[in-house]
């Protein structure tokens, strides 16, 4: 019965575009998060000090309005000036003068400059005064731009979305096993204990929490970790008055007697009976509490009380957009845009879950 | 009724008593502490700050000390901002943020029941389909999402309202915190009064009116009061979902309201402010939480003798 309840539930939701969809998008961003910043090229603390604040574009930098200040700053460095600039495809000829003789160890600064590669020096005049040097013009992509430091904003949202989402499973994770623990005990057992147990939950429902856990992370700078431990505090509440109707509906069905009059004590029956037989509405539940946690951390942390730099998360980055707006609004838009696809996927596929799981269709 | 509100309010107590002792003794551990300066102050001038403000005595004594003065109605002295009381910071955060969390709560309940009821009377039609869409967009784009681009379009693209700042309470300048407050809750709201409606719309009774020919806007009425329900007994997590939102709106708009002090308050350890601040907020979620029950048993007889 169990393994054809789970067929026709997902089969129900291969038919459910929307929930479809939001999983591929889901997966997609999953998969993103987790492999994208390798190959995005950059990483995710790197400068480049020449591309603060970039816009988003899919052309290669440096743009070729780009290059001529750039050498400009550069030539001020090496104390030469600069005569002449001829770009060439991707390699640009330089023509240098100085009042003395130009010592060549000087062009290491073209490389290290992020926008050009390694120089050679074409001519050299007799006294030393005058050179022609070639260097290759890097190609460097920054799809949806820099921020204010000019590291690349693709990377850091990828970077910042594996801190957010494992957030999100890890205090889903801890809710779910608390509530699910707590709930399926006060429903089996019943009696005294359950109505002392929901009584516990009921005062813990009404307390102002979010206050509760600002208290926590600021009086105990608190770190990730203890981030994590304070969302999941939270959440379990709903997660346990779930489980508790659904174990107090099963208790007087027959397979449950028949398990009891086997001899299976309540810790058996609890495991192998009462959790898998909730498991729907579980997952259904527990899908749409991952965005609520993510919801919650990035509120943390737009306050400034979540993630601490350098890590980051999408709720670090909004932060950092909002006060850039003006200057540089996509670097609201990009982690935004991932939160809010993000949750839009999770609170799709959990109402999906729902109605594919649940046993009255 | 009163018999089952009294009952509820009897119930709360505990909780209240819980919450005061919990974030009292919870933040009376935590390391760090208000006098605690970039330059350490003479032992002798700690001793003396210390006593004047009663932190030398043992914890329980100290806790006593702050019952006692809750029942007077006395929430202590302000540890950062000398010369003021807790109270005397609340006079002037409270109207700041009621109002805001008033208009808020109007705005988001109206918006929500409407757009809700509307989805539900043409479910799956275009109407349905658009508050499906609004609705899970506005679930998932956080306040603090919605303000800065408030802020940029209104404020300074459109230059029609204020970016920020409290004017006096003067309209123009409620405008966008209040509808940043409500958006998400609104959502919410909508999602919730669409299906509660939507499964109320298709049960027996509902269709024998349908059937005896009764005007559509009494059968809508009918089901609306059914419908309410669920969204009544969202009343006491709406409320706490307002206060917290409203330190983030308060944060962004910089309103001199409770949530700025809260924060604030939190990272300069004013142990009297933050506990009042959680007292209070617990206050009001009781509150809003008996409301609820009280609304609840006034829609559904059922409840009455629950």
């Amino acid at each position: 019965m169990s393994a054809s309840l789970t067929t026709l539930a997902r089969r129900r939701l291969a038919r459910d575009r929307g929930a479809v969809a939001a999983l591929i998008a889901l997966v997609a961003v999953a998969l993103a998060c987790l492999i994208g910043p390798f190959l995005t090229g950059h990483a995710p603390e790197r400068i480049y000090p020449d591309f603060v604040r970039s816009t988003p574009s899919l052309s290669a930098h440096p743009a070729p309005d780009e290059i001529r200040p750039a050498l400009d700053r550069l030539a001020q460095r090496m104390r030469v000036t600069l005569e002449d600039v001829h770009r060439e495809g991707d390699r640009v000829r330089l023509t240098l003068t100085a009042p003395k003789p130009i010592d060549p160890r000087n062009l290491v600064l073209l490389p290290r400059s992020d926008l050009f590669g390694p120089a050679t020096v074409l001519e050299r005049s007799a006294d030393g005064q005058r050179l022609v040097v070639e260097a290759t013009v890097r190609r460097l992509h920054f799809l949806l731009g820099t921020d204010m430091l000019g590291r690349d904003l693709f990377t850091r949202c990828l970077v910042a979305g594996r801190v957010s989402l494992l957030i999100g499973l890890v205090a889903t994770l801890v809710a779910l096993s608390l509530g699910v623990a707590y709930g399926a005990v006060s429903g089996l057992v019943g009696g005294g204990l359950d109505a002392l147990m929901m009584r516990v939950v009921d005062i813990l429902y009404a307390l102002p929490f979010v206050f509760f856990v600002i208290v926590l992370l600021v009086f105990f700078r608190a770190g990730l970790w203890l981030v994590l431990v304070a969302v999941a505090a939270v959440e379990w509440l709903d997660m346990a008055r779930i489980v508790r109707t659904q174990t107090m509906s099963l208790k007087n069905r027959d397979f449950f007697r028949a398990a009891y009059a086997l001899g299976s004590g309540t810790g058996a029956v609890l495991v192998r009976h009462a959790v898998p037989n909730t498991l729907g509405p579980i997952i259904a539940a527990a899908t749409l509490l991952v965005p609520r946690v993510i919801l919650l951390e990035s509120f943390l942390s737009f306050l400034g009380l979540g993630v601490q730099e350098p890590a980051t998360s999408w709720g670090v980055l909004i932060a950092e957009g909002a006060r850039a707006l003006e200057a540089a609004p996509w670097m609201l838009a990009a982690p935004a845009g991932f939160l809010v696809v993000t949750l839009m996927a999770l609170n799709r596929l959990g109402d999906g879950l729902s109605d594919a799981l649940d046993p009255r269709l | 009724m009163t018999a089952l509100l009294l009952r509820r309010l009897a119930q709360s107590l505990p909780t209240l008593f819980l919450v005061i002792a919990g974030s009292f003794f919870l933040i009376r551990l935590a390391p760090g502490g208000p006098f605690d300066l970039e330059r350490p102050l003479p032992p002798a001038a700690m001793e003396n700050l210390r006593r004047l403000y009663g932190l030398d005595e043992p914890l329980p004594v100290q806790f006593f000390h702050y019952l006692a003065g809750l029942a007077r109605g006395d929430l202590g002295p302000s540890f950062t901002f000398r010369d003021l009381t807790v109270a005397d910071l609340f006079a002037r955060g409270l109207p700041v943020s009621a109002t805001l969390g008033a208009l808020a709560l109007v705005l988001a309940l109206t918006l929500g029941l409407a757009l809700g009821s509307l989805a539900a009377f043409r479910r799956g039609g275009l109407a349905d389909r658009l508050v499906g869409l609004v609705a899970s967009l506005g679930l998932a784009v956080p306040n603090f999402v919605i303000a800065p681009l408030l802020q940029i379009g209104f404020g300074l693209g459109l230059a029609w309202l204020p970016v920020g700042g409290w004017g006096g309470g003067a309209p123009q300048n409620l405008v966008l915190p209040v509808i940043t407050l409500a958006l998400p809750h609104a959502a919410g709201i909508a999602r919730l009064t669409r299906a509660s409606l939507a499964e109320v719309l298709v049960q027996p009774h509902i269709r024998t009116q349908r059937a005896m020919g009764f005007s559509r806007f009494r059968v809508a009425r009918h089901a609306l009061r059914a419908a309410l329900l669920p969204v009544v007994a969202t009343l006491g997590p709406l409320a706490a979902g307002l206060m917290t939102g409203s330190v983030v709106v308060e944060t962004i708009f910089g309103l001199p309201g409770i949530g700025r002090y809260f924060v604030d308050g939190a990272l300069n350890r004013d142990y009297t402010l933050v506990m009042g601040t959680v007292v209070l907020v617990a206050v009001l979620v009781l509150a809003f939480n008996l409301i609820a029950d009280g609304i609840a048993a006034w829609l559904d007889p059922r409840m009455r003798a629950a």
